[in-house]
């Protein structure tokens, strides 16, 4: 009896465990587990010569905090889900991009990235085109007119109205994961925590619990501890500038301007922490680089009360203010139906009503003592994934109060060993975006054979495009901003 | 020809940049910041008209009209505002068609020049100025018809000398009416908030300031001293019927003190809410209109 591989977060295991399906069967399970309610979190092809390739799909079931790992060995071709299970669309079309497999059936198979033989076709690829006499097609980007990453949309309207919006991206897809490849090595860690610059903490720290498992190596407690704090502050640092930056958009003033403030606030935090406002260099295989002293929890703990009060001031006025309620609800509404159908993670699903959570339900043996409430809203709109920020936001001053004063007093870095050759690693992060997802395998000689990237905007920038449908175009900033996706993250 | 009508028309050209001046400190007041000099908008467009323009091949003459035309409506406008209720330098019957003439000139085209680019955005930009301001426009006509109606004037000088004559008590429904409606015509045509974000770098969500995105140098310049002249005109008008009083030197400084003090508001307003949704925005012009409407039928009672 072949056998799918079960796993629990940042959990290695050996390579052989795996036993590849037949590609029917393979396609089967698949299905009836993603139509099952379990979601695809990971789904990619290692070349194994020639045309042959073996693929891998990584399931999630969240209500038992496992991870299910199944393979098949294809050549040539695959069969496609998408039109079963759309949130296998992407997933396939990066697996035709990077290897030449073809997700036979596949509805529109386009590149994502434009990497290798054809980045001339960035920007001139085939749109969505609807036609009509009131229909007019806009074109933004890749050049935005704020500071901001490039991408490049294409709208189709009548008149204010959308009718569909494409995302065309890969403008900033640097090889994250080919460079890994005979990895780890002294740059490693560099490429992980730039591969999306506002989420240093949170790949870094995918990276590294990657790297402990294949290597057998178990962390400090109050390493952990310290991740998880430096998690809470890069979460808390960029969802109160995404409320600022919301209330900006809409040209609400004192919420837009404190917000500002009060960010800088958040990463000056991690700065006390480790130097870096991002959060650069302090996680590290085998621990964190810099300890906690007592006088710097005392300082954190200052200035997360400061910012605490400021938030208390800032962010309620925003959504107590009736225009900008009339603003906010109703606008770029996603169904927890569409949700669910195309895998969305992060706040945008938990605005939906979906209750899921890296933190809750792949928490890591042997737990924290924290108990942890999933913040979520059930309309789905811009209100809704503003107020899952702010929840968001609250409860983790609380979870860092309690958790910076509790840390264990058992060394912050353990000696690193060579990761164990022919094994199998996945690691759940929730990153401020939402799950973040690494998997590594290794190959007979003890070096990264493959590295997987899984960045939480991958799944979402589809949940963008379908909330754009019937709404406004003058309010797709708006929505944008709720959504708040990294560009470089999804590009890798 | 009134000495003290030439005076208040060199005010308003000398004066108008002060407005988003104002406006703008204000905001930075409520954000807790400094702000940007009082002057910043005297700098920027002599800074701006130094400057050299750059021309898209694809464009033509129309988008050069546009900034000069902008500005020559607003400033032959002016000529025909009353400073409260001294007389402009020029009036005569029916000179409110004129002022609404030339509002629509002067948009007509900026709007030209903007679909001369060809970009998307800009399209859109004008056909979102087209729709607000066909909403506007009759809340302002129909808010000097009240006027006109109440004191039997003809000319915009002789109704806002016209209620400054009348008993207070017996104008101020009319006139509460009719602020109410310009004072949204106002916001709607400076494009501020809650119509428009004049503060906005998002090229889909603006209005006036899409159109104008391709302009730059002295172009840019003409337009933004355009806008400031088109501000005080119709801010004239707001405080003209909030402040009736005869005309005179006193008249005068109450005049551009009530200008300050609405620029002042203008920046509260946009201090404390937020934008209105586009579909939004027609219903509070619809209301203007309506509360327009409502003093006509108090004025002609």
């Amino acid at each position: 009896m072949r056998s799918r591989l079960t796993l629990r977060n940042a959990e290695a295991a050996p390579l052989k465990a795996i036993e590849p399906f037949s590609a029917a069967i393979f396609a089967e399970r698949l299905l009836r587990d993603l139509k099952g309610g379990y979601r695809l979190i990971s789904y990619f092809a290692q070349k194994t010569g020639g045309q042959n390739a073996r693929l891998y799909a990584v399931i999630a079931y969240d209500d038992d905090g496992l991870l299910r790992v199944a393979a098949t060995d294809v050549a040539g071709a695959f069969e496609s889900l998408t039109t079963d299970t759309p949130q296998a669309h992407l997933f396939e079309r990066e697996i035709f991009e990077q290897t030449g497999l073809v997700p036979k059936g596949h509805p529109w198979l386009k590149p994502v990235r434009f990497t290798g033989a054809s980045p001339e076709g960035m920007g001139v690829m085939k749109f969505h085109r609807v036609e009509g006499a009131a229909v007019h097609e806009v074109a933004v980007g890749p050049v935005h007119a704020g500071i901001i990453e490039p991408g490049h949309f294409r709208f189709q309207c009548e008149g204010e109205t959308v009718l569909h919006l494409d995302t065309a991206l890969g403008y900033q897809h640097r090889g994250v994961e080919r460079s890994l490849k005979g990895g780890p090595d002294k740059r490693s860690i560099h490429y992980i925590e730039t591969l999306a610059g506002d989420t240093t903490i949170g790949h870094a720290t995918a990276w590294c619990q990657a790297l402990e498992s294949l290597a057998g190596v178990d962390i400090s407690f109050r390493a952990r501890g310290i991740r998880e704090i430096a998690l809470e502050l890069e979460r808390l640092a960029n969802h109160v500038g995404d409320i600022g930056a919301l209330a900006g958009d809409i040209g609400f003033l004192p919420t837009a301007a404190w917000c500002g403030r009060l960010r800088g606030d958040f990463l000056n935090m991690t700065a006390v922490i480790c130097g870096n406002r991002f959060g650069r260099g302090l996680v590290r295989p085998g621990g964190v680089a810099f300890d906690l002293a007592k006088s710097q929890v005392a300082d954190i703990l200052n200035r997360l009360n400061e910012a605490h009060e400021g938030l208390d001031a800032a962010v309620p006025m925003l959504f107590d203010s009736p225009s900008v309620l009339s603003r906010f609800e109703e606008t770029g509404r996603l169904s927890i139906h569409h949700a669910v159908d195309l895998g969305l993670v992060g706040p945008a699903a938990r605005a939906c009503g979906i209750e899921h959570d890296v933190r809750k339900n792949f928490t890591r043996r042997p737990e924290p003592s924290t108990r942890f409430t999933i913040s979520t809203w059930s309309t789905g709109d811009v209100f809704a994934r503003g107020m899952v920020r702010w929840l968001e936001i609250q409860r983790s001053i609380a979870y860092v109060r309690d958790r910076i004063r509790g840390l264990p007093e058992d060394g912050s870095m353990r000696p690193m060993k060579p990761p164990r050759n022919a094994h199998v690693a996945v690691s759940l992060v929730e990153g401020w975006r939402g799950e973040i997802c690494h998997t590594a395998i290794t190959g007979a000689d003890g070096k990264l054979a493959l590295y997987k990237v899984v960045d939480p905007s991958f799944h979402n920038w589809m949940g963008l495009a379908v909330a754009m449908r019937g709404q406004q175009i003058s309010d797709f900033p708006l929505c944008n901003k709720s959504f708040n996706l990294s560009y470089c993250g999804h590009d890798l | 020809m009134d000495i003290l009508s030439v005076f208040n028309l060199l005010l308003a050209l000398t004066l108008a940049p002060l407005l988003p001046g104002i406006i703008n400190r204000t905001k930075a007041f409520f954000s807790g910041r400094v702000g940007q000099p009082l002057l910043l908008p005297y700098f920027d467009i002599a800074r701006l008209l130094r400057k050299g323009a750059v021309y898209s091949t694809t464009t033509t003459w129309l988008f050069r009209a546009g900034p000069v035309a902008g500005l020559a409506t607003a400033a032959a406008a002016l000529t025909i505002i009353p400073a409260l209720g001294q007389p402009a330098l020029i009036s005569f019957k029916g000179d409110i068609f004129l002022l609404a003439c030339l509002l629509a000139l002067g948009r007509f085209f900026t709007m030209l020049a903007a679909l001369d680019t060809g970009s998307s955005f800009e399209g859109m930009g004008a056909s979102r100025e087209a729709f607000y301001a066909a909403l506007a426009e009759p809340a302002l006509l129909i808010g000097m018809a009240a006027l006109a109606l109440v004191t039997g004037e003809l000319s915009i000088s002789g109704m806002y000398a016209g209620i400054a004559g009348k008993v207070f008590v017996s104008i101020v429904p009319i006139c509460a009416l009719v602020a109410v409606a310009l004072m949204l015509v106002f916001l709607a045509e400076n494009s501020r908030i809650p119509f428009d974000d004049p503060a906005t770098h998002l090229e889909l969500t603006m209005v006036h300031e899409v159109m104008v995105l391709d302009h730059g140098g002295p172009d840019l310049g003409l337009i933004q001293y355009g806008m400031a002249l088109k501000m005080w005109l119709l801010g004239s008008l707001v405080v003209g019927v909030v402040f009736p009083m005869p005309g005179g030197l006193y008249a005068s400084v109450v005049y551009v003190c009530a200008l300050f003090a609405l620029a002042i508001g203008t920046g509260v307003v946009e201090s404390i809410m937020a934008r209105f949704k586009m579909p939004r925005v027609p219903q509070l012009l619809v209301a203007a209109g309506a509360a327009s409407f409502l003093a006509v039928i108090l004025a002609a009672r």
